[in-house]
């Protein structure tokens, strides 16, 4: 569904060049649930915002659906983590979620019964005729998650979408999307610096290393597809599974030490 | 609901104690330039007359909705233009600044030798003052647009005249109202100073006139009438901003209780 091959993305500043990634290469099956964890700072946005198309990779290329990505690509949709600068602050919660489908130049009953749905399926249906800003920021993040749903995408994008919100929002939001992704067969690439995050989450979790971006480790994550906040996370093989990936993530900031110093040289590393 | 009222009283407040200092204080003048309130208050009637607002007022106030409406469009397209794009911005910034540190009275001449000393010149010249506000004002708005939100329409496809319309214009609002605000007081100032200059109608050509013709009490009282319009046209840009940036203003609200 989803292929990275070979992305690398070096930002050209005045008089500085910052590797943010460099050498990407992993994919995503259709219908799977894939997390990419990694320490702060470690290019996860810029790596999302390369297979969304809002950047071009420095060298590379992204496939969906074997299409090579240039631009944002018709069918998917990213979930930022600053809700509250992602949802259109004009714009009633009915008319955010439906405001990408206008675009489309979808009839308008198909438009209604499409907002009407992914707001259902979020628990907001009464919240249609509300500005975001009079909403708590989960709920806000409800509506930015309804408005991709929406957009009926084969792909979606999710940056740290949660990081802003309070614990039990959290966990409240986590089991909705993973219930969104069982009952709709959505294609997902999660994004998180949260390692219990990723592994109650994913069916894979692929760990990158620090910036210079490498993918150091891809986990299957071999829990039972019924996940659920109380007992999942006491699971004997959660726990393994989580200490396998906070090493991994613990020795990806080890590891940054070394190579930290080559990231401004003024010329690129051969690669 | 004690609390419109006391607003009601609030506001009220501070006029009233004016004018009746003004009364008492006039009351019982001989200067002929300085005539009593109460002399000028028994001529308004006499002198605006429905004909009289019909052959002055109506004019004046076509002229200033015709130059403030000119100066409005071409201030938020031209700045969205600017605003947009970095290197057009680059070319246009000093210019700019140079053309709105000119006076906007001094153009009356100017623009009368070329647009004559019709009513094409009193749009003209009122539009060429208003329009300065509004263009620098829609340029920072139209800078300022967040860089998530745009990010969140180019993903959603949302491109070309729906973002202008959707995100770019929304977003930009506040500062374009902000811009159209200062350009609402600057068009009357225009309006009265180009109807000065040479007309043969119109508020500052009748107050002109007045004072011309040693009739004092009435020059006051078109006085009056400019302050009342002035008064009365910031009342309907407030109710009209009310309605168009009730989101913002919601917002802004929002974000101040919880920070």
């Amino acid at each position: 569904m989803l292929d990275v091959r070979g992305l690398r993305k070096v930002y050209e500043g005045a008089g500085r060049r910052v590797e943010a990634v460099r050498d990407l290469t992993f994919t995503v099956g259709a219908g799977e649930l894939v997390c990419l964890v990694g320490p702060s700072g470690c290019g996860k946005t810029t790596l999302l915002k390369c297979v969304a198309g809002l950047l071009a990779p420095t060298a590379g290329e992204i496939l969906l659906g074997g299409r090579p990505v240039t631009g944002p690509p018709p069918g998917m949709a990213v979930v930022f983590q600053e809700y509250g600068r992602s949802l259109f602050p004009w714009m009633r919660v009915g008319e955010n979620v439906e405001l990408p489908l206008k675009q489309q130049r979808m009839p308008k009953a198909r438009r209604r019964e499409l907002v009407a749905d992914a707001l259902r399926s979020v628990g907001l249906t009464d919240a249609a005729g509300a500005y975001p800003w009079q909403l708590s920021g989960g709920m806000q993040q409800r509506v930015a998650i309804a408005r991709a749903l929406a957009y009926e995408p084969d792909v979606l994008l999710m940056d740290e979408p949660f990081a802003a919100v309070d614990a039990q929002t959290r966990a409240d939001l986590e089991d909705l999307v993973r219930g969104l992704w069982r009952a709709r067969g959505i294609t997902v690439l999660f994004v998180t610096h949260d390692i219990d995050e990723a592994v109650y989450l994913g069916e894979r979790v692929l760990v990158l290393s620090a910036s210079p971006t490498v993918v150091r480790e891809q986990l299957s994550i071999d829990l039972p597809s019924e996940r659920d906040q109380l007992h999942t996370r006491v699971a004997p093989r959660f726990a393994e599974l989580r200490t396998q990936v906070y090493a991994q993530v613990q020795a990806a900031k080890r590891g940054a030490a070394v190579p930290a110093a080559d990231v401004r040289t003024p010329t690129p590393p051969a690669t | 609901m004690k609390r419109p009222a006391l607003r009601l009283v609030l506001a009220l407040a501070l006029p009233v104690l004016l004018v009746t200092v003004w009364w008492f204080a006039s009351a019982g003048s001989t200067d002929v330039y300085r005539p009593p309130l109460r002399t000028i208050l028994t001529t308004f009637p006499d002198v605006w007359t429905g004909e009289r607002l019909r052959a002055d007022v109506l004019p004046s106030l076509l002229r200033l909705l015709a130059g403030y409406a000119a100066a409005a469009v071409l201030g938020v397209a031209l700045g969205t233009v600017i605003g947009s794009y970095r290197r057009v911005r680059a070319v246009c910034e000093p210019v700019l600044e140079f053309l709105r540190a000119v006076p906007p009275p001094v153009l009356v001449p100017v623009i009368m030798l070329f647009a004559g000393i019709g009513d094409t010149m009193k749009v003209a010249v009122i539009a060429s003052g208003c329009v300065w506000p509004v263009l620098l004002n829609t340029v920072e708005g139209v800078r300022a647009v967040d860089p998530v939100l745009s990010e969140t329409a180019r993903g959603y496809g949302i491109t070309g005249a729906a973002r202008l319309r959707h995100v770019v214009l929304r977003s930009a609002s506040p500062q374009i109202f902000t811009g159209l605000r200062q350009a609402l007081s600057i068009g009357i100032i225009l309006m009265v100073i180009s109807e000065m200059f040479a007309a043969s109608n119109g508020l500052g050509f009748t107050i002109v006139q007045f004072q011309r013709q040693f009739a004092i009490p009435g020059m006051w009282t078109g006085i009056l009438l400019l302050g009342l319009l002035g008064f009365l046209l910031s009342v309907v840009f407030q109710l009209v901003e009310r309605r168009v940036l009730g989101w913002y203003h919601g917002l802004r609200a929002s974000s101040r209780r919880s920070p």
